[in-house]
């Protein structure tokens, strides 16, 4: 019924691994959720073809808020070609319920039950997009330099 | 006839549908209401029996069709009060006919003239005076709002000047529930000798309003919310103002005469009407505005009012809930908005309906601005209609209850 919002999602979201902003960072990125006015902003510091640190900060739903502590949680130190791996498994996992990528990113099972969910499946992808958007960000701004 | 709200649903089939494995409890009349089999049998009918174009044809279906369509229009005329049918056209909603007051009325604006919104407008009244701004350098005020979330009136004097040429504000905000003072923002407005547009989306479902008593200059809504289909609704506008406006749109059934040297168009409202309009939607707003005329609306209005009182109560008994909008039942429709703090609207929306049937609208409600003043990021809204009961109040407080539990844990 609200299986959705079951104690490992919601554990996820209150722990909001990452919240905050980085002080010295690459890039940034925000973005909105037109249809709920969900915003994440994210901001990564990247070396090396991996991110470094990653926070995130989030006015939005529980799912949105368990999405980026996911994140928080998962991506410092991941290489960037992975981390664009996992947002596309992760996508493929809501929509097409294809299996999920390596261990350190184990969390996102608690997603399972939004498969059913579409209207909310952007609500689990916004920070992903804002991830990507943020490294993309700080590519260009290091091949710039 | 007295008022009878189980008889009163009974007349929407589609309240006799579950959700999830339950009864629905439908909540969200103020986004879109629902169709009595009286609407739904009308535009079966006439989609079986006078289905055709209109204003081009002579056969019998395309007179049947024509003369329908026109019907449609002077019974709207006569629910708004309009003293003639022909300032009354037809649209597709309250957003394009705010859209054809900013091109029309706009376009004839300069530079550094004004136009006065409030900080409680939908976008819908906010976005198509931007895009004028950009167009034409035209500035855009704001009216701001009390802790009530009411338009300030003590602003008005400051706010709308000689330079306003236009007053655009809500008749009821569709996010408080606040219903607008229109006679002192009318003054305001004719003392400096600006036209005043009332978005009336949010009133029109609860019984028939009279524009000229108003004071307005156009009003605006929509069929969708007043238990009619969608993709059809009604810009009213003065005779002068019309006359005085360009058309948004060109093409068929809204000109005179056309040659490649020159067109002329159609007095109002065919001015306004390119191309086929949405005809059996028209016949449905009007079925379904004589649907709330037959009822006994005193009635109505008490049941309305006792359920919002209902709510207002139930949500004040709970921890960490807090209304948005008035918390009285004076001046205000049958729309509450509130603010849970740790709890998303759009997670108590799901697990409402997921656990309890209610449909519910959570978020901005498309007045991100008035949010951002409320300093909220969105907000649950419940919006009633007549066919409500206490059953969808007991479901929605209870399911209110559980959300609590499952999202602040
Ligand atoms: C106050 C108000 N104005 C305008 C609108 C827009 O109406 P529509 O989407 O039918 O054009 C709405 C509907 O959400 C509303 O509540």
């Amino acid at each position: 019924m609200t299986e959705i919002y079951h104690a490992a999602l919601m554990a996820l979201a209150k722990s909001a691994h990452g919240h905050g902003r980085l002080a010295v960072r690459d890039a940034t990125a925000t973005l909105d959720n037109p249809l709920c006015g969900d915003r994440v902003t994210i901001d990564v510091a990247i070396a090396g073809g991996r991110v470094d640190r990653v926070t995130q900060e989030v006015k939005g739903c529980a799912l949105c808020q368990a999405s980026a502590s996911a994140i928080g949680a998962a991506a410092p130190g991941q290489e960037i070609e992975g981390l664009r791996v996992v947002a596309a498994a992760l996508r493929a996992f809501l929509q097409t319920r294809a299996p999920l990528p390596e261990a350190a990113w184990s969390a996102l099972a608690a997603f399972a039950p939004v498969a059913e969910r579409k209207s909310r499946h952007d609500c689990v992808l916004l920070p992903f997009d804002a991830l990507l958007r943020a490294i993309d960000a700080a590519l260009a701004r290091a091949a710039g330099a | 006839m007295s008022f009878d709200p189980a008889r009163l649903r009974a007349e929407f089939p589609i309240l006799a549908r579950t959700v999830h494995g339950q009864s629905l409890h439908y909540l969200d009349n103020g986004a879109t209401a629902q169709m009595p089999r009286a609407v739904l049998e009308r535009i079966v009918r006439h989609e079986s029996e006078s289905r055709a174009n209109v204003l081009r044809g002579v056969h019998a279906l395309a007179e049947a069709a024509t003369e329908a369509f026109e019907a449609a229009r002077a019974t709207l005329a006569r629910y708004i009060g309009a003293g003639n049918a022909d300032e009354v056209v037809f649209t597709n909603g309250t957003t394009s006919a705010i859209n054809l007051v900013a091109h029309g009325f706009g376009n004839n604006l300069a530079a550094g003239d004004e136009v006065v919104v409030s900080a409680l407008e939908h976008h819908s009244n906010i976005v198509p005076w931007q895009m004028l701004r950009d167009r034409r350098g035209v500035v855009l005020k704001v009216l701001p709002v009390t802790a009530e979330g009411r338009i300030d009136m003590t602003a008005l004097e400051r706010v709308i000047g000689p330079r306003c040429r236009l007053v655009a504000i809500t008749h009821c905000s569709n996010v408080t529930g606040a219903i607008t003072d229109v006679g002192r923002i009318a003054a305001a407005a004719r003392a400096v000798g600006a036209a005043l547009l009332l978005d009336g989306a949010q009133v029109v479902p609860h019984g028939p309003v009279d524009v000229a008593a108003l004071g307005a200059d156009f009003y605006a809504f929509s069929g969708h919310k007043m238990y009619g289909p969608n993709g059809i609704g009604v810009l009213w506008g003065r005779r002068e103002r019309l006359a005085a406006m360009a058309p948004l749109l060109g093409g068929g059934e809204m000109i005179r005469s056309v040659s490649f040297a020159e067109t002329t168009y159609a007095d109002a409202p065919h001015r306004f009407e390119a191309g086929t309009p949405p005809i059996a939607q028209a016949v449905g707003m009007a079925a379904a505005a004589e649907w709330i005329l037959a009822q006994d609306r005193e009635g109505w209005a008490a049941h309305e009012r006792r359920l919002t009182g209902r709510i207002l109560d139930g949500l004040a008994l709970r921890d960490g809930v807090r209304v948005i909008g008035p918390l009285g039942l004076q001046g205000r429709a049958p729309v509450v908005s509130f603010a849970v703090a740790g709890a998303h609207p759009h997670d108590i929306c799901e697990v409402l309906d997921q656990s309890h049937g209610v449909a519910l609208r959570g978020g901005h409600h498309c007045a991100q601005p008035l949010m951002e003043l409320l300093g909220v990021s969105g907000t649950t809204r419940a919006s009633l209609g007549p066919y409500n009961d206490d059953g969808d109040v007991d479901a929605l407080l209870r399911g209110l209850d559980h959300a609590l539990q499952l999202l602040r844990r």
